[in-house]
């Protein structure tokens, strides 16, 4: 055990803060879900990025990457957020499908997709939910068929109803979970890559509470898509999406130095306006839960590096940050007292006095999102302590 | 960097936690509970052979040389075993202290128990069976012989923690070091303190998972409610991230996050503990069964080297004057604003 850098990490890092110092906007982006101009500021950031080399560091150098480890990963992560750099617009695609991509993707399709995607040049959705299957997602009815068309090659017509899909709105391509007509459960099916352009999707926008239209729903009527844009073998789609869920909720879904930031922020917060010591208790318990998120994400990060795998205790994890990103924000909110509800704060106010509703918002949805929290508990519970099911 | 233990660290902690899943069982608390005796001395001898006491003793004295690390594995283990002896504030505050004081270790190392009257601490635990106390009197540290103490016992609701207050006078000769002698002793007290609870927490996860296999209610394993998964499952996210806390705390001593990985464990052992009695049902709370040693337990350390009010005002210290981010997550930033704030 060696918590120190090597001096060729702390070289890593001084590379990143210089590159992040010279090309960050000066002034936030607009959103990237309220309106297509702010997404496509967004698109021209991750292009920005891809320019310096750092859409996505551990990929491979023939996909766009720097081939680099995790503890460089939670380094640019760090100096990203230190950055206040924009938020990143296709987390669907370079975070869950890329390492899936990767891990089950043909050389053509990883050739494919993955340059495209960390050129920001295809933003990805994740179409997983749907009316009827949210934590039960085994029970998701779209279906896929297979057919020949006509240059004698296989299709498969997507047929059904997809939800809650973040990005959707403005995103290029969508990843999602069909079913064999006929099958059940977590038998017979498949993960298919499609274009949400293609003729048959219907993008219909959700709002989220706040009004913001951050998710979409999706309509399939009969849309023809290759086979080859299949990911992992027919009726494994289970297999393959567990695999994406495993990087969602274990590592890269929500990188630590997101809630170590926001941590810093709430103590600034508290010395303007802290006068209560039990939201002091608060502040201190947000700022702990970051730096005992972070260590944990080092840790898992070396056992990775070392030959480890991700296995069910991934789910803690889940559990941890949505909490603690939760609470940080209602402690926040707790701490801005009357003010709080001011969807732009008081004349005059500093902007992150706005940004802490807009943050308590969206945190309210971590508990739900990845798979539910109370689902997590059940995967604790039967796989990691081995109670029964 | 590589957080991660070394082959022969998970050797070391599974080698203790063999030792007292052999020795320590709820049998054998029982039993040396009845005998009245402080020590089991097959047990102790055991660990004797082991070497554990000189673990943190430097090498040319005769101990293992050996780091925080490695003591904090066998602090897990032996919260894991609800271990009755007083290995750990012997191996990982005594040893530490005579070490650094430059006092002779020798019986130390092979036998002769010593116990630490810290002044965070109220009472001396387990006094009675030292052969000789570490005391306070305003900064200065003495090494007493156990002579020259009188020993009032207080009794604990944990029956293994013997608790006294001591009547001594100081003479010339007995003192060997000063605050920063003491400082050091609070950093390895709670950070062992630590790393029991993170130990004991998982026991009690552990003895309620099988508890609740066998449970059977309505028809089936009272496991198999998501009522009762989700309080063990509670508990185990708890356990999980105070664990690596531990781990850096005793990978960089003297650094603020001794306290938060003193919080973190308290936090844990009592998430579980509490948990433990609620899924036990009446047998929780019966002198019958063995969880009582791991509340109990719980409830004492997670009180002592340093209340959880006192180490939280170690972590504010640190917040409010440091700088902070998401870069400066190894800089092992030293407790000192916040120990002169304690003070």
């Amino acid at each position: 055990m060696d918590l120190r850098y090597t001096p060729q990490e702390q070289a890593f890092r001084a590379e990143v803060r210089q590159w992040m110092a010279a090309h960050v906007p000066p002034a936030p982006l607009p959103d990237f879900d309220s309106t297509r101009e702010g997404f496509e500021a967004h698109r021209e950031w991750e292009r920005t990025l891809h320019k310096g080399g750092w859409g996505m560091v551990t990929w491979p150098t023939e996909y766009g990457g720097r081939g680099l480890d995790l503890i460089r990963w939670l380094i640019f992560e760090e100096e990203y957020y230190r950055a206040g750099a924009p938020g990143r617009l296709n987390q669907n695609g370079i975070f869950l499908l890329g390492p899936t991509l990767i891990e089950y993707g043909t050389p053509e399709q990883k050739a494919r997709f993955l340059p495209a995607m960390a050129a920001g040049d295809q933003i990805w959705a994740q179409a997983w939910s749907e009316p009827g299957a949210g934590s039960d997602l085994a029970g998701v009815r779209a279906t896929a068929t297979r057919v020949k068309n006509a240059g004698g090659g296989d299709d498969y017509i997507l047929s059904g109803h997809k939800i809650w899909s973040s990005r959707a709105v403005h995103a290029d391509w969508a990843f999602g979970l069909f079913r064999e007509p006929g099958s059940e459960r977590h038998k017979g099916l498949s993960l298919i890559l499609f274009p949400l352009n293609a003729p048959g999707v219907t993008v219909k926008p959700i709002q989220r509470l706040d009004g913001k239209p951050v998710f979409a729903e999706l309509f399939l009527d009969d849309v023809r898509i290759p086979a080859a844009n299949r990911l992992g073998d027919e009726g494994q789609g289970w297999a393959v999406c567990m695999s994406t869920a495993g990087f969602e909720r274990g590592l890269m879904l929500r990188s630590p130095a997101r809630f170590q930031v926001a941590a810093a922020k709430l103590v600034e917060l508290w010395k303007e306006r802290g006068s209560d010591p039990l939201l002091g208790a608060e502040v201190m318990q947000a700022w702990m839960d970051a730096d005992a998120y972070a260590l944990s994400i080092y840790a898992t990060a070396s056992r990775l590096m070392a030959g480890g795998a991700i296995g069910p205790e991934t789910s803690t994890n889940k559990i941890f940050w949505s909490e603690l990103d939760l609470g940080l924000h209602k402690t926040a909110l707790s701490l801005l007292g009357a003010e709080a509800e001011l969807t732009a704060g008081l004349p005059g106010a500093a902007a992150p006095v706005a940004d802490w509703l807009d943050g308590y918002v969206f945190s309210l949805a971590g508990p739900i999102y990845a798979g539910a929290n109370e689902i997590q508990r059940n995967i604790i519970a039967e796989r990691m302590l081995g109670m029964p099911r | 960097m590589d957080f991660r233990l070394t082959d022969e660290q998970e050797m070391l902690a599974s080698e203790v936690a063999k030792l007292l899943a052999a020795t320590c069982t709820g049998a054998d608390l029982r039993r040396l509970l009845e005998s009245g005796e402080a020590i089991d001395r097959g047990r102790w001898g055991q660990i004797l052979v082991m070497g554990l006491p000189g673990v943190m003793g430097p090498e040319e004295a005769g101990g293992a040389g050996l780091g925080a690390v490695e003591m904090a594995l066998i602090a897990t283990a032996c919260g894991y075993a609800a271990l009755p002896e007083p290995l750990v504030e012997h191996a990982g505050v005594a040893v530490p202290m005579l070490a650094a004081a430059g006092a002779d270790l020798e019986k130390a190392l092979f036998g002769s128990r010593i116990a630490v009257g810290h002044p965070v601490n109220p009472l001396v635990a387990d006094a009675d069976s030292a052969a000789a106390l570490l005391l306070a009197v305003g900064d200065d540290v003495h090494l007493v012989q156990r002579a020259q103490v009188t020993l009032t016992r207080h009794d604990s609701i944990d029956p293994f923690r013997r608790l006294f207050a001591i009547d001594w006078s100081p003479t010339p000769g007995t003192r060997i070091g000063g605050a920063a002698l003491w400082a050091q002793a609070l950093d390895h007290g709670a950070l062992f303190a630590a790393a029991q609870l993170l130990g004991l927490a998982q026991r009690a996860v552990d003895m309620s998972v099988v508890y609740t296999k066998d449970r059977v209610q309505f028809g089936k394993p009272i496991g198999s409610f998501q009522a009762v998964k989700h309080h063990l499952a509670n508990a185990q996210v708890k356990i999980e991230f105070a664990r690596p806390v531990i781990l850096a705390a005793a990978a960089s001593p003297g650094s603020v996050r001794v306290s938060h990985a003193k919080l973190a464990a308290t936090a844990a052992a009592d998430a579980a503990t509490h948990a433990a009695v609620q899924v036990h049902g009446a047998m929780g709370f019966s002198w019958e069964g063995d969880l009582q040693f791991l509340l109990k337990r719980s409830l004492a350390l997670g009180q002592a080297w340093g209340t959880p009010a006192f180490h939280r005002a170690r972590v504010a210290g640190h917040i409010l004057s440091a700088p902070l981010g998401a870069d400066r997550t190894f800089d092992a930033p030293a407790s000192e604003e916040g120990r002169r704030e304690a003070a």
